[in-house]
């Protein structure tokens, strides 16, 4: 009983990460139509500068602890965001014209482009968070001993996820974009720029993503430059299985999909984790080709 | 000096032009109809005055603002809304969602407001379904929310493509009824429609299209009265 609340936990706190990279996935297809290559690569952008802030720029040494942690990730959440925003105007938006398959393999080189500038920044080896910045705790939760850093990783997650729900859901620039989700055009029709729209997206989805990554540097410790495309590809996956272009989809998606790699790699065999997480994958969409909550075809957002 | 202008427009999808120079007006106040059938270039001139479709020749100028080369949600802000053909509602937005969406250039909340009250006011029917997801209501109502949508922009000139379209005769009367409210309290109507009797009996001036260029255009009982209107366009 004690592994299985500990894997229960421990696929929480993935599935948390997968989630909140899942949501960049799933907001820029729902406005573009589009799935975002260079994602995966913005969420590992976000654990390198995570580290480079806390460590090189040593703003684990000069803030005091309880501020080191919110100010680091709201400032790797803004520079990412702001390398979506920059991407999407390089990358994307030229091409907005044209067909759409252009802008996909826009996407792939996009982000073969990241991988490879992170490589050639910080090197080809991995990197490792020290160990100062990740407090091995635990906290006691009916009786079991629980990894605080885990806890910390799935209150975060699921923070920012119900303030992005707030804000999609609660507020006119929320409804912005569902509305532009939905119907461009008749978005246009309301006095909605449509362009602005998506930059917003842009900033959003890559600005959750890396503090995604982040969040990995701090609970996993290790990083490289490769993280973008194995994070990448599971959260990828959590966005199709919830139902891509579909907000709750990403997040539930996101959440079951850490639930069963993690429940398998401890009841089946660790080397077969992911081979069962694509069947549930597979099964899933089998059973609901557009995902779990991908049956309402017209909420896109 | 007239409320919207279009001098010359020719626009073109791909290769092929759709309007050869249209030429056209509307006064403040007036209801004016454009008539034609299916191709003629009706919903195309539309599209071209809310800027979702680009002129490639030609003036459009509203209250003396040239149009051609303004966004389209930058002309919706000048005070032009549009009820588009085929309604295009947020089907899974509620029918409020959607209202609101319609006032998304109005800041002040108080206007908001009483736009709402107004909305409420000449379709009872929104009321009662505001909380009901847009893509779940009738043909009629999703019409009705079409329209309301884009008056809560407080328009100076409201377009309308084809309200009537798919709509039981009953409902089309009371929609037309409501456009003669709505144009009686001050609002300036360009009204595309394929039930040419009920749009002429509305208007006070139309045009005739036909294949991308005004053929006819009149006060709407003298085209009401006419032969060849008759034969073409009324069933005679």
């Amino acid at each position: 009983m004690e592994l299985f609340f500990q894997q229960v936990l421990n696929g929480f706190a993935v599935g948390g990460i997968y989630a909140l990279v899942a949501l960049g996935y799933t907001m820029v297809y729902g406005v573009l139509k589009l799935i975002n290559f260079a994602h995966g690569d913005l969420f590992a952008i976000g654990a390198y500068l995570g580290l480079t802030l806390l460590v090189s720029c040593n703003l684990a040494g000069i803030l005091p602890p309880l501020f080191v942690m919110p100010v680091v990730f709201l400032m790797v959440g803004l520079l990412v965001a702001l390398i979506g925003f920059l991407l999407e105007r390089a990358a994307y938006r030229p091409l907005r014209q044209a067909h759409r398959l252009s802008a996909v393999v826009s996407a792939l080189g996009a982000s073969i482009f990241f991988q490879n500038a992170v490589m050639l920044i910080y090197g080809a080896r991995f990197y490792v968070y020290p160990d100062f910045l990740r407090p091995d705790f635990t906290v006691s939760v009916f009786g079991h001993s629980l990894s605080g850093i885990r806890l910390l990783v799935i209150l975060a997650s699921i923070m920012l996820m119900v303030m992005l729900s707030a804000f999609i859901h609660r507020t006119k620039t929320g409804a912005a974009i569902r509305a532009v989700a939905i119907d461009q055009d008749a978005a246009r029709l309301m006095g909605i720029n449509v362009d602005k729209v998506i930059s917003l997206v842009f900033l959003i989805g890559p600005g959750l993503g890396g503090t995604a990554g982040l969040m990995v540097g701090l609970c996993y410790g290790q990083i490289d430059f490769t993280m973008g495309w194995s994070y990448g590809l599971k959260a990828f996956t959590s966005a199709i299985l919830g139902g891509i272009g579909n907000i709750p989809g990403a997040m539930l998606g996101g959440l079951l999909l850490g639930l069963v790699e993690s429940l398998s790699a401890a009841y089946v065999s660790m080397a077969w984790k992911d081979a069962i997480a694509f069947l549930a994958l597979i099964l899933i969409l089998i059973i609901r080709p557009t995902g779990i909550l991908g049956e309402r075809a017209a909420e896109k957002l | 000096m007239a409320l919207l202008t279009l001098s010359d427009l020719r626009v073109r999808y791909g290769n092929v032009e759709v309007l050869h120079g249209l030429d056209l007006h509307v006064n403040e106040g007036e209801i004016v109809s454009l008539l034609g059938a299916n191709g003629a270039g009706k919903s195309t001139t539309l599209l071209a005055v809310s800027g979702l479709v680009r002129a490639f020749a030609g003036e459009i100028f509203f209250d003396g603002v040239p149009l051609l080369n303004l966004p389209s949600h930058d002309i919706v802000a000048l005070g032009i809304a549009q009820s588009p053909e085929g309604r295009r509602v947020f089907g899974a937005m509620t029918v409020l969602e959607n209202l609101r969406l319609g006032a998304f250039r109005v800041t002040d909340k108080n206007i908001c407001a009483r736009s709402l009250d107004w909305i409420f006011e000449l379709f009872p029917r929104l009321e009662e379904r505001a909380r009901q997801l847009a893509g779940t209501l009738s043909g009629g109502e999703q019409q009705m929310l079409a329209i309301g949508r884009a008056l809560m922009a407080r328009p100076r000139l409201l377009l309308l493509d084809e309200p009537s379209l798919g709509l039981a005769p009953l409902l089309v009367r009371s929609i037309f009824e409501t456009i003669r409210r709505v144009a009686d309290e001050g609002v300036t109507v360009l009204l595309v429609e394929q039930n040419a009797r009920a749009a002429l009996k509305l208007a006070t001036r139309g045009y005739v299209l036909e294949v991308g260029s005004v053929v006819m255009e009149g006060r709407a009982d003298a085209l009401l009265n006419d032969p060849s209107v008759q034969d073409a366009y009324l069933g005679g």
